[in-house]
């Protein structure tokens, strides 16, 4: 089997990432303030105060990559946290209180900011961080939006922006620069766009990238997004893909079939997983999950970005009806011309993957192609029958290869 | 008949009690949360039913929700979609956990009983904007209520209301203390059938049946002859639908004297004031009230709180009951056993999902424990 090209980008973005980490755990040296947010979370304030803001999501997924997700895991439930819950949760709580990890523990927060716009569980996590570092915690409350986003939803949220900014006023004892956010939200917008223009070069066939690339490069969208290190990188990734596109170089040697992945990444099982979809000419074009951090341009706009950031965080993809999820993945099938829809069902994210048969049942109703369901715990490797995965994968590609296209 | 007995079959057949009062010409409107707005239903007119998990196998749910959700959603959804919730006239769901969200969301796609409300509660109580925006979430289910029933809520029926279910939490609140004080007056399974059916019977009459119910306690009618020194327990968790489990408890020698329960002690603490805007009088009480792990008002709140509650009722022990796959429970738990241990309060855990663990398995559990203390 011919190997799949290689990303050039990749380097820059190891450059990257190492370069934001040793930055934030030398914080105390440099006197900048560190902040723990949700990967949902409004974090153009941050960067506007100049706080480095740091993701243990986006650290759960580091240690999912680097299999210590099951070791992590079982140390949390030494502590007495259940199995049962987030496998993200569970490893950077035991990673924090041993120090442990990829990257031996993150640097110590002065500040917490956990947004539900994802998660209730976020809410029960920070919790515990802020008893172990006590540290000052700041919960950014957006109502669900299961049917619509309601007025008093809107004013709610309006009215915890406010409240976000003097808390950081007070936790950085200066003043919030409303000239310097303005610059930071153009600059998150644009960086925005340019993640979806990246994701919509997958509309190409063949598609010079998959979903699982996409989780990758992924990390500066969520993490340094309003920096103009971010920007400047997607504008890079973008014109290799768009070289990509027009030499017709697709990331999988021969795409054949194409599909849509849902949920988060099973961390530690990217490259087999990769591996066995390329294997059977599939590749992964489109996904909910990288375009979760794209997703709300459709209500942020420069001219009154604070304004607008609490309609865009609080109409989240997570934090909306799965009907609403479900009609959000038919429009992607048609975009990205998907044969069929692969649905990570996450033990560790009920959120996400409750619903998950309603909105298969939609799309097969409506977007008339088929669905697998294969179950996991994103980061606790543990938890992964390869077996069992890998016959469900073989005959779904063998149901998808028997339909005419 | 006795008053206990009235209790003990509303909370035995709950749908048989929901359509004696269906009958009558009331709209019945069912709920898992103890954050639910009863008041405001019951001025309605209407009449709250609190739902419980399934006795039977699942079947249907299993088309909607995987083996990894928590048994209380999969059974009221079993229920639901099978037809054994067909005396409900409509359904609300406030904001509670990740799987009660979605759980809205599939009942609102896969079920027609007629009224449907999602209530997004903040998750916070802690602040001036979160109280506001609660109050003005409740104004709109008031609002959908009316339209729904083509009717106005008037703050005089809404007071009238608050009076029963003020009443009602005084009640409960007695009968609590009266157990505390005298474990041997009535037992612990009774007395969860009480609560229960508190939040099943006609509320109107409930104030009647429950003085009555005290003054028979009173008089001895239930004493229980079993006097030998139990060990006093607080049992902490969100449900507790099991009778059996405080009749095995009381057999092991142990004996419930409060609870951090959502069927309990949660569901009917504190009393709504008479003055100013109903809508922030119950959102006062929301905001005031044991919370929920699902909720924030502080870091250590519940622990804080439970260590009180162990101390006022100069309980010995604490046993979590917990329903397997609960996230806000689950990641609670190890702060608070830690709380409990600098303090010197044994605590145990007990995991159940719709049944409970075989009873020779829990009885040796809790006497292991008793034994401890």
């Amino acid at each position: 089997m011919a190997e799949s090209p290689k990303i050039k980008m990749d380097e820059k973005m190891k450059e990257i990432m190492t370069g934001y980490y040793i930055e934030a755990k030398t914080a105390s040296e440099t006197g900048k303030k560190v902040a723990w947010i949700t990967s949902g979370g409004p974090v153009e304030p941050l960067i506007a105060m100049d706080v480095i803001p740091v993701y243990p999501e986006n650290h759960g997924a580091m240690i999912g990559a680097s299999k210590m997700g099951g070791d992590l895991c079982e140390r949390a439930e030494a502590m007495g946290y259940s199995g049962d819950l987030c496998s993200y949760a569970r490893s950077d709580i035991a990673s924090a209180v041993i120090e442990g990890g990829p990257i031996g523990g993150l640097p110590k927060p002065d500040m917490l900011v956990a947004c539900n716009n994802i998660c209730g569980t976020v809410m029960k996590w920070y919790e515990v961080l802020a008893r172990f570092y006590n540290v000052p915690l700041f919960i950014f409350d957006t109502p669900m939006c299961h049917t619509e986003y309601r007025e008093e939803s809107k004013r709610y949220v309006k009215r915890q922006v406010l409240e976000y900014i003097a808390f950081l006023e007070t936790v950085c004892k200066k003043k919030f620069d409303y000239d310097v956010m303005a610059e930071v939200g153009r600059r998150s917008i644009q960086a925005q766009q340019l993640w979806q223009a990246v994701l919509d070069t997958a509309m190409a066939r063949p598609s010079p990238m998959t979903a699982f690339d996409g989780f990758y490069h992924l990390a500066l969208i969520v993490t340094l997004r309003g920096t103009q290190i971010a920007v400047e990188y997607y504008k890079d990734l973008l014109k290799e893909m768009e070289e990509r596109v027009s030499r017709g170089t697709g990331a999988v040697p021969n795409e054949k079939y194409r599909l849509m992945w849902d949920n988060l990444p099973i961390w530690y099982r990217l490259k087999w997983l990769s591996r066995k979809f390329a294997a059977h000419n599939a590749c992964l074009v489109a996904d909910t999950y990288n375009t979760a951090w794209c997703r709300s341009l459709r209500y942020i706009h420069s001219e009154d970005f604070l304004d607008s950031m609490a309609e865009g965080y609080t109409r989240m993809y997570l934090n909306i009806g799965i009907d609403q999820m479900a009609d959000t993945i038919i429009e992607m099938v048609q975009k990205y011309k998907a044969d069929g829809l692969v649905m990570h069902s996450n033990r560790s994210c009920k959120p996400y993957s409750f619903g998950q048969f309603d909105i298969a049942r939609m799309v097969r109703e409506r977007a008339g192609i088929p669905c697998l369901m294969i179950e996991s715990h994103m980061v606790d490797e543990r938890s992964f029958s390869e077996s069992q995965t890998e016959t469900r994968i073989d005959a779904f590609m063998e149901m998808i290869s028997s339909t005419p296209h | 008949m006795n008053e206990l007995s009235l209790f003990i079959q509303a909370a035995a057949h709950p749908d048989e009690c929901a359509a004696r009062i269906q009958n009558q010409g009331k709209k019945i409107i069912g709920y898992l949360c103890s954050y639910t707005p009863e008041e405001i239903i019951h001025a309605a007119g209407a009449h709250p039913v609190r739902l419980f998990g399934t006795g039977e196998t699942i079947l249907n749910a299993d088309r909607h929700l995987q083996s990894y959700c928590c048994s209380l959603a999969r059974g009221v959804l079993e229920n639901a979609v099978s037809g054994r919730l067909d005396f409900l006239d409509g359904a609300v769901f406030p904001h509670t956990c990740d799987t009660i969200q979605r759980l809205s969301d599939i009942w609102r796609l896969n079920t027609d009983f007629g009224f449907f409300a999602d209530v997004v509660l903040p998750v916070k109580f802690d602040t001036e904007s979160a109280r506001d925006y609660l109050r003005e979430v409740l104004e709109k289910f008031k609002e959908e209520l009316e339209r729904w029933l083509n009717i106005t809520i008037t703050d005089q029926s809404l007071g009238r209301s608050f009076e029963i279910y003020n009443t009602i939490r005084k009640k409960l609140t007695e009968l609590y203390e009266l157990k505390s004080e005298n474990p041997e007056l009535i037992s612990g399974r009774d007395l969860a059938a009480v609560v229960k059916g508190t939040m099943i019977m006609e509320r109107d009459s409930l104030p009647d049946h429950l003085g009555r119910l005290i003054a028979e306690i009173k008089s001895g009618l239930y004493t229980r002859s079993d006097t030998g020194k139990k060990k006093r327990l607080i049992l902490s968790g969100s449900i507790c639908d099991h009778p059996d489990f405080y009749e095995l408890l009381e057999k092991s020698g142990g004996i419930v004297v409060g609870d951090d329960l959502c069927t309990g002690e949660r569901f009917f603490e504190g009393e709504i004031e008479q003055t100013g805007s109903p809508m922030k009088a119950i959102s006062r009480r929301y905001a005031e009230r044991t919370i929920c792990p699902a909720k924030h008002v502080s870091e250590r709140a519940r622990g804080e709180a439970l260590i009180k509650k162990v101390k006022d009722r100069n309980a010995q022990g604490v046993i979590f009951l917990f329903v397997k796959f609960c996230d806000p429970h689950a990641f609670d738990y190890p702060y608070i056993k830690e709380m409990l241990e600098k303090e010197s309060i044994p605590g145990i855990m007990i995991e159940v999902e719709d049944q409970l663990p075989p009873e020779g398995q829990l009885k040796t559990r809790f006497e292991t424990f008793i034994h401890m203390l």
